[in-house]
């Protein structure tokens, strides 16, 4: 099929049949403010914060489920989509809390960026403030459902991607809110804690526990690793401050996991701060461990093999390498072992 | 893996067998379920109710170990129907007839009695997956941790051949590796038979090649595996044992056996990051750094090399594994001087032929690669075994359905199983010590079935005792439909409810890996 040509904002474009005005207007680095869509997800068109108008048709559409069509004109921030924009922000805000200056999201909340972009400071309608309790009784994230703006995000990653389910909306109305049936606290619903809505959450309604009060998201520098557990290999994002990591994200362009965790991978890197971790060498004497220099330890350690090299031959030694370590260190084991004189190294494969 | 977990959702038929997927590898999982979304049919061969297998079109429910009488009667039915793939049959591969003539063996109705699986099931199963473009298997520890584990896997990949179902995307043959780096501990020679990139240690142009290259003479007597040199400890044949961030103790099968052997050697080096019950037997404990702490590759399961970066210095005076090694071997006399991990990665690609097109600034630019990836041009490879495989002609390899080395009696009447839950991993040495993690699942708990707990007087939430052959731990019950009746299952993530003291060590003859997903063990209850 041919491509279509259309404009934005005065700009021609050409994309694929079946593009939707979103996808072509960010192919032109026109940022449309969105909260609802998720690339991953079928549109859901919830918020429509994301309208632009297009010339000839009457009402205004969701630039995000819209697909464009030949010779489309369309305006992304005319003074009705501008309009249009205020009074969504404004609704939402009627019935927001205001705590931003405390608010874990400040710095990469949706809703305040496109509150700053609009200048809006207040909102005009007279809103319900929600007074939902908070639920926190799980490890792992605190639901603040006073903060959710229900664009749907976390349920469809939840449904169609974890496929756990554990959360729809539920309730109607003013009183809508996403979680588990019958309102139960989250740890007693089928979720397993992949963390995944959390990570697409574009305000503070979904907060991981770790980070609490550690750090603002622009003191924190985010270093790329790969996941420690199993053999997918997820690309994940370490967020360190001061020499500490206080959080994690996944790495939205990992060629694996696409932006995509499990529990383990997005909560359980905390491991690495233990106090139990080993800090100093140990050399035990008379069944009791004494910490001892490098040079102690690791002279003793040559001793040893090279009497046992001395006495039994290379044969008598064998080398566990490790499934957990990198590739340099695995190679640089059995490097070591084979220099030695024996093949006798493997590692924990099979178990 | 043969083929990518970028592929999975593109297959037209998903055969799990004996991999807990959403568990073991969760955002394997979801490729799955987009696969199914996209409508392939899945089908799923597990003993117990998994949430794969509650996703699944056909759900097989074997007995355990009973992999190989299942894909032998797979496949009479896939002969019988003419499902096979004759063309692909006849240009690539070898063995077909004798391949045939077993499997003539395993009629439908024989194999329901084996397996326990409806023959309506195992026709459609056979059916769906044979009619797919292109069909991929996953498998895991659920196939290979058997005294039958070589054969499970050559049936699995005479299934594929069967069907065609290599050397294209989507389809193949994927064992999902366990941990992080097992796929690069195996690529890197920490094998005892094989240097880097599977080159055989009795090959002597390897051998040369590597001993002119380390400038040490090197041995061509392939050495112990890990399973073996627990029994050479006890015979005196290995007197020390260099041990680097693993946890025999707890992942060895009857672990009593493994402590006992670790109490005789002579000597003992452990380094590691946390105090593992390996370690507290060591001599000498050496403090490593975290993967958090240092720069260096890891191979996942579909064989991609991805770079990971330190995001925090190590805690005191730990040092990184390779670090320690240098230092170590300079001490035994050996040349050795590495200005960093790229060094080590840049001699380790030029000594291997499936890594020497990969280099750090390459791994940066391009986010990752996969082998073979032979020259610095290359793109790396997705799938493989396209047009032909690495030895020429596929070689079909008829197997028998070989029952499990220990089944249920008077004395011990249950099944057990081990495996893995979601929210800890192997022997816990790291997700124990997790904050969240521990929290949420701060114990062991034995899946039974309601029938089988109700006979015993066990509700939900009572400690159990299980016991076998080998030993005994206490651990609380759960009720749960996932198994059947006369079936248990435990996880390996507790010590303090250590399934591998009951565990079989019972070997696989060829890969010499124990028998952990069947063992007898009587149940009841405790104190
Ligand atoms: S953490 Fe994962 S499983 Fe739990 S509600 Fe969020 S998306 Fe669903
Ligand atoms: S919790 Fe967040 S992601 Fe979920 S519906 Fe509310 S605002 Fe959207
Ligand atoms: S995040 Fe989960 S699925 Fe991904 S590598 Fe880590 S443990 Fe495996
Ligand atoms: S982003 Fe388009 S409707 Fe929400």
């Amino acid at each position: 099929m041919s491509a279509i040509k259309l404009t934005i904002d005065g700009r021609p474009v050409e994309v694929e049949p079946g593009t939707t005005i979103l996808e072509a207007a960010r192919k032109l680095g026109i940022d449309i403010p969105t909260f609802c869509h998720d690339p991953e997800l079928a549109p859901n068109g919830a918020c429509r914060i994301c309208v632009v108008e297009v010339e000839r048709a009457r009402a205004l559409v969701a630039s995000c489920c819209a697909p464009v069509a030949p010779d489309m004109v369309v305006h992304t921030e005319s003074e009705r989509v501008v309009k249009a924009r205020k009074a969504i922000l404004r609704l939402i805000l009627a019935n927001h809390p205001l705590d931003c200056i405390t608010c874990e999201k400040t710095g990469q909340c949706k809703l305040q960026d496109y509150c700053y972009r609009y200048g809006i400071s207040e909102s005009d309608f007279e809103g319900e403030v929600k007074e939902l309790p908070l639920d926190d009784t799980n490890p792992f994230y605190i639901r603040d459902m006073n903060k959710c703006i229900l664009c749907g995000r976390c349920v469809g990653r939840c449904q169609e991607i974890n496929g756990a389910g554990a959360i729809d909306f539920i309730g109607r109305g003013f009183s809508t809110i996403v979680g588990p049936a019958f309102g139960d606290p989250i740890e007693e619903s089928s979720c397993v804690f992949c963390g995944m809505c959390v990570d697409v959450c574009p305000v503070g309604a979904l907060i991981p526990k770790a980070g609490v009060g550690k750090g603002r998201p622009w003191e924190v520098e985010k270093v790329k690793t790969i996941c420690p557990y199993c053999g997918t290999g997820c690309s994940i994002y370490l967020h360190v401050k001061d020499g500490r990591i206080i959080g994690a994200s996944p790495d939205f362009e990992g060629p694996v996991n696409r932006g995509h965790l499990c529990s383990k991978g997005r909560f359980g890197w905390d491991f690495v701060h233990s106090e139990e971790r080993l800090t100093r060498p140990l050399i035990k004497k008379d069944g009791v461990f004494v910490e001892a220099s490098w040079d102690e330890a690791l002279d003793l350690v040559a001793e040893k093999v090279r009497d046992l090299l001395n006495r039994y031959g290379p044969d008598s030694l064998m080398g566990l390498s490790s499934a957990k370590t990198s590739n340099e260190d695995n190679y640089l084991f059995q490097k070591l072992m084979r220099s030695l004189g024996t093949n006798n190294v493997d590692h924990c494969a099979r178990l | 893996m043969t083929n990518s977990i970028g592929e999975i959702p593109g297959a037209g038929a998903i055969l799990i067998i004996g991999s807990n997927t959403s568990e073991t590898h969760p955002v394997i999982s979801y490729r799955v379920r987009e696969a199914v979304q996209n409508g392939a049919a899945l089908i799923v061969a597990d003993p117990r109710v998994t949430e794969m297998a509650k996703l699944a079109d056909y759900h097989l429910r074997l007995r355990p170990g009973t992999d190989v009488a299942l894909l032998n009667g797979l496949m009479h039915i896939i002969i019988a129907e003419d499902l096979l793939d004759v063309d692909f049959i006849e240009k690539r591969t070898e063995g077909f007839e004798k391949l045939k003539e077993k499997v003539a063996e395993y009629t439908p109705e024989r194999v329901s009695e084996i397996t326990g699986v409806a023959v309506s099931d195992l026709r459609a199963a056979a059916r769906a997956y044979a009619a797919a473009e292109s069909a991929a298997i996953l498998y895991t520890m659920g196939i290979t941790q058997h005294t039958t584990g070589t054969d499970n896997v050559l049936s699995v990949a005479n299934l594929a051949m069967l069907t065609g179902n290599m050397g294209k995307p989507s389809a193949g043959v994927n064992p999902l590796r366990g941990q992080n780096n097992v796929q690069g501990a195996c690529d890197m020679g920490a094998l005892p038979n094989v240097y880097t990139g599977y080159q055989k240690v009795g090959d002597p142009q390897v051998q040369e090649k590597f001993s002119k290259a380390w400038g040490v003479p090197l041995s061509d007597k392939p050495g112990l595996t890990v399973t073996k040199s627990m029994d050479a400890i006890f015979d005196g044949r290995i007197k020390g044992m260099l041990i680097m961030g693993e946890n025999p103790i707890l992942s060895e099968a009857n672990a009593n056996h493994a402590g006992e052997a670790l109490e005789r050697l002579e000597f003992l080096v452990v380094q590691d990051i946390f105090m593992t019950e390996t370690a507290a037997y060591a001599d000498v404990v050496l403090p490593a750094a975290s993967y958090a702490e240092q720069l260096g590759s890891y191979t996942n399961t579909e064989r991609r090399v991805q770079l990971s970066c330190p995001a925090v210095p190590p805690p005191g005076e730990a040092r990184a594994d390779w670090e320690i090694l240098t230092d170590l071997a300079k001490r035994l006399g050996l040349d050795w001087s590495y200005s960093g991990s790229e060094a080590i990665f840049n001699e380790m690609a030029s000594l291997t032929p499936s890594y020497a097109g990969m280099s750090y600034s390459r791994l940066a630019d391009e986010k990752s690669l996969q082998w073979p990836c032979p020259d610095s041009k290359h793109p790396g490879t997705p799938y493989l075994h396209v047009g032909k495989f690495s030895r020429g002609l596929g070689q079909f390899t008829p197997v028998d359905y070989k029952p499990p080395a220990e089944l249920p009696d008077g004395e011990y009447p249950f099944v057990l199983s081990t495996g893995r839950h979601i929210f800890h991993y192997h022997t816990g040495t790291m997700t124990r010590r997790s904050v969240p993690l521990e929290q949420h699942r701060p114990e062991e708990f034995v899946e039974i079935h309601p029938e089988d707990a109700a006979k015993l007087g066990l509700a939900e939430g009572d400690p159990a005792q299980i016991s076998s052959r080998r030993g005994e731990v206490v651990a609380r019950v759960t009720l749960t439909e996932r198994v059947k009746p006369g079936h248990v299952f435990m996880t390996f993530h507790y010590h303090e409810a250590a399934a591998n003291l009951l565990t079989n060590d019972a070997l696989c003859p060829v890969a010499a890996t124990p028998e952990f997903k069947v063992c007898a063990v009587n149940v009841r209850k405790a104190g």
